[in-house]
């Protein structure tokens, strides 16, 4: 199917389309996509780590599979999400700008609200988005159906961009997916935050 | 946590050999063997590598439960038991999947939709539960006689929805409904329909795989939803229903929820294209007159066009194999220099006419029928009678056959 849709940062609309019934479509082992175009995987790291580079609240939103130790290489993973966070918190300016690392610990709506400075929550990620002013965000760790569910929302409410690092077949509904996500792989998108510092305009 | 991929050359109990899914189809060495369709169902079965199947097998019937309770006896299947109704069964099996369970059923007709809320919720689920359906009639008077009517309610569940035309293609997407369904961005139900009777009562040549190979076990832990284990107990899976809550972002939740569904509906596209060579086969589509069909009505168009061809009037063939993803653009592109587009049907409503309507430019091309329903054969003749009718030639009454 050829599509002329892009997966952009929103407001989009009101009830946003699935990207996946727009036309995008997932990439391939050793490809990713940004904004819903096929691309090599080196080039999304290096597009993902300018976002994280320019946004004035670079954000990791870590869910269960990464949260907990339930195997060997949810453990691993773990530390290569904090080593990207403890990355970019290092290679942004202080003054202008924000890293944050929110957990998404559980997929269960919170009622009567949550707190949103210390959580996401899938159901309704706009109001940690919004309360924190978060501007760019990758998930990692969030089972599929949950991360789409989120990204969906918010590319329907919000102008955040954001960044999917799935340990699957990735994210259309991301503007920004990488697939088949490892530690190595999440360390591989540090190193290009790191190599990037200081050639990335800070935000205004 | 171990892998699919760490299975492959590993032995089951039955020392059947868990091979890779692609050498098993499409390079391991067949071997013709002559079966009826419900025989076909529990051959395929028995290479699926089942970890459950529930059945409801009351009379009228396909034997294909029957038999899947051989396989079970014989040690083929994980464990097996017969539920206390249709819609009963549906509900084990969701609970089976659930548990992170390779799960296979079976049903047909008024037992299809006894169960149908079972469906939506096993898609919402995200359950890649494989049920077959061996289409009869649904209404009363009771008939075990093809009609395929149920499709056009289940093709509005969520649930991926094939088309089987003959055994082989039964036997072949038995096992590769699981490939695709099962894949982490996909992930949902199979509806694996055929003409009841026509299939499953007849018999056929089928080139078998190998019976010492498997498919490799399902690997729950690859599911976008969290499995339910000893960490995720079943009341961690209830997921705080949407429907208690009366707020603007339940309402955003849940319909993102169900586009999320349709999404994976999308997804399956492309491991379905990879597997099955195409959402649709073509013949001859260069022709002014194209047949559209799917099921048993593709054979019975085949020897339609063979009787045209005889007197000169060449047709074109497209044969729907999916109905869910629906093959649209495909279709689009088989059509576009067809100035009639013939759709024969074993059911009262034109669902298939309905679909391929809603798809193609200029659709006053589009001849809904010939129908056929209750039980009712669809001579070649009468599809020949139907193009012949479009192309303003003479045709011979062709009532009174019965």
């Amino acid at each position: 199917m050829t599509t002329t849709y892009r997966v952009m940062p929103g407001p989009e609309h009101f009830l946003p389309p699935s990207a996946s019934s727009m036309g995008i479509r997932l990439p391939d082992p050793g490809q990713a996509h940004i904004h819903g175009s096929i691309v090599s995987e080196d080039e999304a790291m290096e597009q993902a780590a300018r976002e994280f580079l320019a946004a004035k609240v670079p954000t990791i939103f870590p869910g269960p599979l990464v949260l907990w130790a339930w195997n060997e290489k949810a453990a691993k993973k773990a530390k290569a999400v904090r080593h990207l966070y403890e990355t970019i918190k290092e290679c942004v300016d202080p003054k202008l700008q924000q890293a944050m690392l929110i957990p998404m610990p559980d997929y269960r709506p919170k009622y009567p609200k949550i707190n949103p400075e210390i959580e996401i929550n899938p159901n309704h990620p706009n109001l940690t988005i919004w309360h924190n002013k978060i501007d760019a965000c990758m998930f990692v760790g969030v089972h599929c159906h949950q991360a789409n569910l989120s990204l969906k929302i918010i590319r329907g409410g919000t102008s955040c961009y954001t960044v999917a690092m799935c340990a699957q077949a990735g994210h259309e509904d991301a503007m920004l997916s990488f697939r088949d996500a490892t530690a190595e792989k999440i360390g591989r998108l540090a190193d290009w935050v790191k190599k990037l510092k200081g050639t990335v305009p800070p935000p205004e | 946590m171990a892998t699919q991929a760490s299975f492959i050359g590993q032995k089951n109990k039955k020392d059947q050999v868990y091979t890779d899914p692609w050498n098993m189809m499409f390079e391991a060495e067949r071997t013709p063997s002559f079966f009826t369709g419900s025989e076909v169902i529990k051959e395929a079965v028995r290479r699926a590598s089942c970890d459950m199947m529930v059945a409801y097998p009351i009379t009228p019937q396909s034997e294909a439960a029957a038999l899947c309770g051989e396989l079970f006896a014989e040690g083929y299947i994980g464990d097996y038991f017969r539920g206390e109704s249709e819609f009963a069964v549906m509900s084990q099996c969701a609970g089976a999947a659930f548990g992170g369970a390779r799960v296979f059923t079976t049903t047909a007709g008024p037992g299809t939709m006894r169960a149908m809320e079972n469906f939506p919720m096993w898609a919402g689920a995200r359950l890649p539960i494989q049920m077959i359906v061996t289409c009869r009639g649904i209404n009363s008077p009771l008939s075990i006689q093809p009609d395929t009517l149920e499709i056009s309610y289940l093709m509005q569940t969520g649930m991926l929805v094939w088309h089987a035309e003959t055994a082989q293609d039964f036997y072949d997407w038995i096992l590769m409904g699981y490939m695709v369904s099962e894949e982490p961005d996909v992930h949902l139900p199979l509806a694996l329909c055929c003409d009841g009777f026509f299939v499953t009562h007849t018999k056929d040549m089928v080139n078998l795989t190998p019976t010492e190979m498997c498919l490799p076990p399902y690997d729950p832990y690859r599911s976008p939803v969290p499995c339910m284990d000893m960490e995720c107990p079943p009341v961690r899976m209830m997921r705080d229903p949407f429907v208690m809550k009366s707020n603007y972002i339940s309402y955003a939740t849940h319909a993102s929820w169900q586009q999320e569904v349709w999404a994976a509906v999308e997804r399956s596209r492309k491991h379905t294209i990879r597997w099955m060579n195409g959402l649709i086969e073509t013949e001859n589509v260069e022709n002014d007159v194209v047949i559209v069909a799917s099921g048993t009505a593709v054979s019975q168009s085949r020897e339609a066009i063979a009787i045209l061809e005889d007197e000169g009037v060449n047709v074109g063939l497209v044969k729907v194999k999916t109905l869910r993803p629906w093959p649209g653009e495909e279709i689009r592109e088989a059509t576009k220099h067809a100035k009639h587009v013939i759709i024969p049907e074993f059911n009262v409503t034109g669902w298939l006419a309905r679909e391929v309507s809603a798809t193609i430019p200029n659709n006053e091309r589009v001849h809904a029928g010939p129908h056929v329903c209750g039980g009712m054969t669809m001579p070649p003749e009468i599809i020949a009678s139907e193009i012949k009718t479009v192309l303003g030639m003479k045709v011979p009454a062709l009532a009174g056959r019965g």
